[in-house]
């Protein structure tokens, strides 16, 4: 008998083309992504005078730069429009198939190419943009990359590459009502650190885990760089085939239960070990939010911000300093008492049609308090939440609707949020100017950005919540 | 690629855990190309403040530090976003090399394609490094990647290095070159992985 695997091992193995002496393997990629940012990676290519290997597996969409309004006029900002420009120039001289600014299917890489059955369980996936773990929702092994190797990529479809280590982090039990995937998530990365998962492949199980929605998966997935990990994947299951079957690029008829076959034995085998294993349990867990810098300065809405004095380690106490200083927040400070200027909702963690929906429950029939913005995660979302009225919903509260892209996530599109202001957002980084030059960000999940927006300070979603329909 | 052998220089110290590659580069330069002058712009957020003037207090801005080629940084040093262009602006400021305690796994892979070497030191030496260079900022530090070392006066530690970046540093390997060598066994993989995998190529919509 062969030694058990974990999934990760199986897809590991299924992609080696070669081995070298010192420890890298030659790998080969399924699918590629590429975006406004590949432009380095083409300028690199082009300069060997190279062409695209595969342009048949890699896809392109506009979505770090494109503006969230007025999609039908030019783009104002001249730099801004030469890198969509770029981009399509790119996409079209190489062959690939690019779904740009006006496409019906455009929207944020990682919204969009599991909506559209690109992603599958079993495949390589790469893009420059350290989000790409999101994939690994699919039972994918997906992982970010930087513009060398995305030049390497387009140059020859492979990959060289360390085998990381495996982590197993399981979640048992059931969520309480008001705890969402994102809570699962932010606890996990307080309870590993922003560094914890380094150098590791995560693999989510338990039964929590397998209760989430595909939605739910690609928000936890999508996280796992907020830990250091390499990547992050559930094994996939009847939720995953039932999301895939007639996605458009997905297998069809008798291809997809063949396919699903293929799919059903990606699993860790039962004896399959672990460099490292992690524990949670998932009734323990309350909405969560961030009162920090990084992602792991993750607390339960009830909580209150730390206090430097009361550090014993004098390194924590001076990070702590620092951070509650560019956050503005005292020391011992209730979480539910910090006011905030305005939300957003949105970005490759939390703006699919489900994430909409969470918030769209909290803000039905209510104001919000301050200015926001929710940008959908693609178009083929804002289509689908404007069928179901949410919408309304987001006007009648007073929020802002907009068009989809990477939007106040990173700010470069120019939605940014104004220096020294505070914003509730459904994003994945906490980090000093994230969303613009001085902006202050808590991460915390769509109804809980919801909540926050209805009261205008930090607040716990779950009373909100008395009397409505889940 | 350029090739990391050995480097004497003067080293900065930028202690703090998690400084993260949108902090190295903010992403409202992620559009200019690198020709452009990107070390310009290296902790743009960090050197400046909001009205562009220079953060005194900040080490790089230091007059005993402005020369340095060599960081000796905190924990989880280049986390966060894959963005490459960190490594442009550290590089082309002049920054060969970087000691710390871990990095981010994609920031480390960007740095040696770009020939700059990410070098591991535990926590306990890298404070005492820091401390030593504080106190006499402008004595070389030397990093020998063949030995695995760093000296500083008569002071020596071992470091350690992801062996395949290691070997990478010290060739100057090309990857794409060494991919073209194997040009037979990708194309006998690509062959073999169709009829497999049949699943794996996308279906038109
Ligand atoms: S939404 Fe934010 S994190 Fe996601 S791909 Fe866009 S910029 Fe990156």
């Amino acid at each position: 008998m062969s030694e058990p695997q974990t999934l990760f091992d199986k897809l590991w193995s299924s992609h080696e083309i070669a081995h070298r002496e010192d420890g890298a393997a030659l790998l080969w990629i399924d699918r590629h992504y590429i975006h406004e940012g590949s432009f380095h990676a083409f300028s690199q290519m082009k300069s060997r005078g190279r062409n695209v290997a595969e342009p048949g597996l890699t896809f392109g969409v506009a979505d770090h730069y494109v503006p969230t309004r007025h999609r039908d006029r030019d783009i104002a900002n001249a730099e801004i429009a030469a890198m969509v420009r770029n981009l399509t120039g790119n996409a079209a001289e190489a062959g690939v198939t690019l779904f740009g600014l006006n496409d019906p299917r455009q929207g944020i890489v990682h919204v969009v190419f599991p909506e559209q059955g690109l992603t599958l369980p079993g495949l390589s996936i790469v893009c420059g943009d350290s989000h790409t773990s999101t994939h690994g929702a699919f039972g994918a092994y997906a992982f970010g990359i930087g513009a060398s190797e995305v030049a390497h990529v387009l140059m020859t479809q492979t990959l060289w590459q360390k085998k990381p280590k495996r982590m197993r982090v399981t979640v048992d039990g059931a969520a309480l009502p008001g705890v969402a995937a994102k809570d699962i998530a932010l606890a996990i990365i307080a309870r590993l650190h922003s560094d914890g998962a380094q150098g590791h492949a995560i693999e989510y199980a338990g039964s929590a885990i397998a209760a989430l929605s595909m939605e739910g998966r690609m928000t936890l997935c999508n996280l796992s760089i907020e830990a250091g990990g390499r990547c992050g994947m559930v094994a996939p299951d009847a939720t995953t085939f039932a999301y895939l079957k007639d996605r458009p690029y997905a297998p069809k008829g008798a291809a997809f239960d063949r396919a699903t076959e293929a799919w059903s034995r990606l699993v860790s085998d039962t004896d399959a070990a672990f460099d490292s294993e992690v524990t949670l349990d998932a009734a323990a867990i309350a909405p969560i939010v961030t009162w920090g810098t990084t992602p792991d300065d993750a607390l339960p809405i009830d909580a209150a911000a730390p206090d430097p004095a009361r550090e014993t380690d004098a390194a924590r106490a001076s990070y702590v300093r620092e951070a509650l200083d560019y956050m503005g927040i005292a020391p011992g400070k209730k979480l539910n008492e910090i006011a905030i200027d305005r939300v957003f909702i949105g970005s490759c963690t939390n703006s699919r049609i489900e994430d909409l929906r969470a918030a769209a429950v909290v803000l039905d029939g209510r104001v919000s308090k301050v200015p926001g913005l929710v940008s959908p995660g693609s178009s083929s979302v804002k289509r689908q939440a404007e069928q179901e009225g949410l919408d309304r919903i987001f006007r009648a509260a007073g929020l802002e609707w907009a068009e989809s892209g990477c939007s106040m996530c990173v700010g470069i599109n120019g939605d940014v949020v104004p220096p020294g202001e505070r914003c509730a957002s459904t994003t994945n980084r906490n980090f000093r100017g994230r969303q613009g030059p001085g902006a202050r960000t808590h991460l915390m999940s769509p109804a809980m950005v919801a909540a926050a927006a209805v009261n205008g300070h930090l607040a716990d979603v779950r009373p909100l919540l008395a009397g409505r329909k889940l | 690629m350029e090739k990391f052998v050995h480097l004497t220089a003067k080293a900065c110290p930028l202690t703090q855990p998690n400084i993260n590659t949108d902090q190295i580069l903010p992403a409202r330069y992620l559009k200019w190309p690198r020709s452009r002058g990107i070390g310009q712009v290296l902790f743009q957020d960090l050197r400046f403040d909001s009205e562009g003037r220079e953060i005194a207090d900040f080490p790089l801005n230091r007059p005993e530090w402005r020369d340095a080629r060599i960081v000796v940084a905190g924990r989880n040093f280049g986390g966060g976003s894959s963005r490459e262009a960190a490594v442009y602006a550290l590089y082309d400021y002049g920054i060969a090399c970087v000691i710390a305690p871990s990095f981010g796994d994609i920031f480390a892979q960007n740095a040696v394609k770009n020939g700059l070497l990410t070098a591991i030191l535990p926590e306990a030496e890298i404070a005492e490094l820091s401390d030593a260079i504080a106190s006499a900022p402008t004595e070389a530090v030397t990093v020998d990647l063949e030995q695995q070392t760093i000296t500083r006066g008569n002071r020596s530690y071992s470091f350690t290095v992801d062996p395949v970046s290691r070997n990478q540093l010290l060739n100057g390997w090309d990857d794409v070159d060494l991919t073209e060598s194997r040009r037979d066994e990708i194309t006998a993989f690509k062959a073999d992985d169709k009829r497999k995998r049949p699943w794996a190529t996308p279906s038109a919509p």
